[in-house]
């Protein structure tokens, strides 16, 4: 029930915002009875209406996860977007093996198997798209080896 | 005969020993990727697009692989179902009723030459169903105007709405989201940049493939973070394969039935494999009766759902090839494939590119043979799969993906942005908002904003205009009905729950 409810108001609020945003589009000035706008003022217009609804109408609520484990997935989103930062100055090779490392540990938390993921994927896909499908991989970045 | 000689097109050029060897491969790569659990058809070809684009294959090559890919996960996703109970994808669900059963009755083997049988019938069919109908389809299609077109397309979403989700306005909603990520980057006929925020990242839009990435392969990670991987539960073991004929022979009309029945549904815009299954299964189990004994591991039970799925998986390319409105959640990233390759689709690709087409559909008989042979003598080799933990699957398909999108643009923000439709999508997920709608709604979307803006300067802004022909009004009334019809019908199609433990 509430989960809908919130997640409704959050899209109806992006809704406005995004017809807000819309009213700042440029319009040319070639001839075009429908205009750059009228489109994304309906899309909006839906969006925020079915939000409302979801208000009115809600579900039953999810089962959501402990707080621990929202916790953990927001690690995980930190490592991923970590990882996502390191891949051009650090090369492939170390983010790689530690990003995988950790989410293997946060699926299984076993120490050894985790390292072993970790060092084995890096290694593994490494091999595969440098030299078995050819893509122009950087084993370590310029930040690593000057 | 223009379809023996178009057929002769196609097979010359899919007999070559490249394009051969590609079906084989994608074969072999999609069965693997359906027997996963956690990957599915969607996942498992939205995964592999960067990296087919990457390689720098021509249109056609890289069509017959990622289709061969498509096939090869359709009949994969029905190992996992019936060893472990775990449905790769939401077609292969209804395999699970009676497949789990039957292989926990020590009969595993069985199952799975039996449902591999249904599969190749189905999709066989499917594709001789392709062949024919898509032709006639593509020159109703060549009538098209805009109007015609803005009206198949609000079709599509509130079919897809109204067919594949427990709650319309959920479904509603997913386009919407899916539409409003499209507007987003520079304007196709103004060139004035629009909702970018003033990012200059955003000038380009957001890339399909990236948000395709993001809520199909990242998504999982989440869910599987969430849950440690418990629902991989060690499964049956499989003791010896042997056909079972007298199964195969009983089950002959159920797989003929199904086949028809999954390749309607594929074809109808919106409504995709799980329906063609779903349908399929309940009405093998109505034509039983009580009596037929459905859910407790009953031959008829395996053959109609997979025969079903595979038949519609065929049928959801006729829509996708002729008129450019994919069917389905893997027709969708299929749909992305050809885009991304430059291949518009829709009556066009028909009379200029008919070697892509009909090299695909060649391909796509090639490759049913090649599964059959795949699934049924060597299905032992696809079991080993299964064992793959996830801990190590899944970080390693996060990475592919990485790589994938990685390679596309070369650039952090386009990960970034992946990372977050991952979140998105754990989110929608969880609340039980399809993701499929959007998708197509951002791989959609300027298309259906171009064909109503296409139709206001034809019609000098007179919205009548969008109503003015026969085949645009049969269309709004379908997307009404698509919409409204399922609240009242509702009732009368629970789906089946999993049978548990």
């Amino acid at each position: 029930m509430i989960s809908d409810r919130i997640f409704g108001l959050v899209v109806t609020v992006v809704a406005l915002a995004y017809i807000a945003g819309a009213t700042q589009i440029q319009l040319s000035f070639l001839p075009d009875p429908l205009g750059a706008r009228t489109f994304p003022y309906g899309v909006g217009a839906v969006m925020a209406i079915c939000g409302a609804l979801m208000m009115l109408r809600p579900d039953p609520d999810p089962e959501w996860p402990g707080l621990t484990t929202f916790i953990a997935l927001g690690f995980a989103v930190a490592v991923l977007v970590g990882y996502a930062y390191a891949l051009k100055p650090l090369g492939f090779l170390i983010p790689t093996a530690i990003a995988s490392g950790i989410l293997s540990y946060q699926i299984h938390p076993r120490v050894h198997s985790a390292v072993l993921t970790g060092l084995g994927l890096s290694a593994g896909l490494f091999l595969t798209f440098k030299y078995v499908l050819g893509l122009g991989l950087v084993a370590f970045g310029r930040a690593l080896i000057g | 005969m223009d379809l023996l000689s178009n057929l002769a097109l196609g097979f010359s050029i899919a007999l070559s020993p490249y394009t051969l060897a590609l079906a084989v491969i994608g074969c072999f790569i999609g069965t693997i990727i359906g027997a996963l659990p956690g990957l599915g058809p969607s996942n498992g070809v939205a995964i592999l697009i960067p990296l087919t684009f990457t390689f720098g294959l021509d249109a056609t090559s890289a069509l017959v692989l990622m289709t061969a890919v498509y096939y090869g996960a359709m009949y994969g996703g029905r190992i996992s179902s019936i060893l472990l109970n775990i449905p790769g994808d939401e077609p292969a669900l209804m395999t699970t009723l009676d497949g789990y059963p039957m292989a926990k009755a020590g009969r595993a083997g069985d199952a799975l030459v039996l449902s591999g049988f249904a599969s190749f019938v189905g999709a066989f069919l499917a594709t001789i169903g392709l062949m024919l109908l898509a032709p006639l389809l593509a020159q109703v299609a060549f009538k098209f105007g805009p109007a015609e077109y803005f009206a198949l397309y609000l079709l599509a979403f509130t079919t897809l709405g109204g067919v594949a989700s427990n709650n319309q306005i959920k479904a509603l909603l997913a386009s919407a989201i899916g539409l409003a990520i499209a507007m987003i980057g520079l304007d196709n006929s103004t060139g004035q940049p629009r909702l970018t925020g003033g990012s200059l990242h955003l000038y380009d839009g957001v890339d399909f493939l990236v948000a395709i990435v993001g809520l199909f392969a990242i998504t999982e990670v989440f869910f599987f973070i969430e849950s440690h991987g418990k629902n991989t539960s060690i499964g049956i073991r499989l003791e010896r394969v042997r056909i079972p004929w007298r199964d195969i022979g009983a089950t002959r009309w159920t797989m003929l039935r199904s086949s028809f029945i999954g390749f309607i549904a594929g074809v109808l815009p919106g409504a995709g494999a799980s329906l063609g299954s779903f349908l399929a299964y309940m009405s093998e189990k109505a034509i039983a009766g009580p009596k037929g004994g459905f859910g407790t591991g009953v031959a008829k039970g395996i053959a109609a759902p997979e025969a079903g799925n595979n038949a519609a998986a065929g049928g959801a390319l006729v829509p996708m090839l002729t008129l450019g409105v994919p069917g389905s959640g893997t027709t969708a990233v299929l749909l992305a494939l050809l885009m991304t390759l430059n291949i518009t689709p829709g009556p066009t690709l028909f009379s200029e590119r008919p070697e892509v087409v009909w090299g695909l559909i060649a391909s796509l008989l090639i490759a049913n043979v090649v599964l059959l042979i795949m699934n049924v003598p060597l299905v032992r080799l696809f079991v080993h799969v299964l064992s793959v933990p996830p801990w190590v699957l899944l970080p390693g398909v996060t990475m592919i993906s990485f790589v994938g999108i990685y390679s596309l643009s070369g650039s952090y923000f386009d990960l970034l942005l992946m990372v977050g439709f991952g979140a998105l999508g754990y989110f929608l997920r969880k609340l039980d908002i399809p993701t499929v709608p959007v998708i197509l709604g951002i791989l959609l979307g300027s298309h259906m904003e171009d064909a109503l803006r296409r139709a206001m300067v034809l019609s000098g802004g007179d919205w009548k205009y969008l109503f003015s022909s026969p085949i645009a009004i049969g269309f709004w009334v379908v997307a009404v009905a698509g919409l409204v019809a399922p609240i009242f019908l509702r009732g009368k199609f629970r789906k089946p729950q999993r049978v548990t433990d």
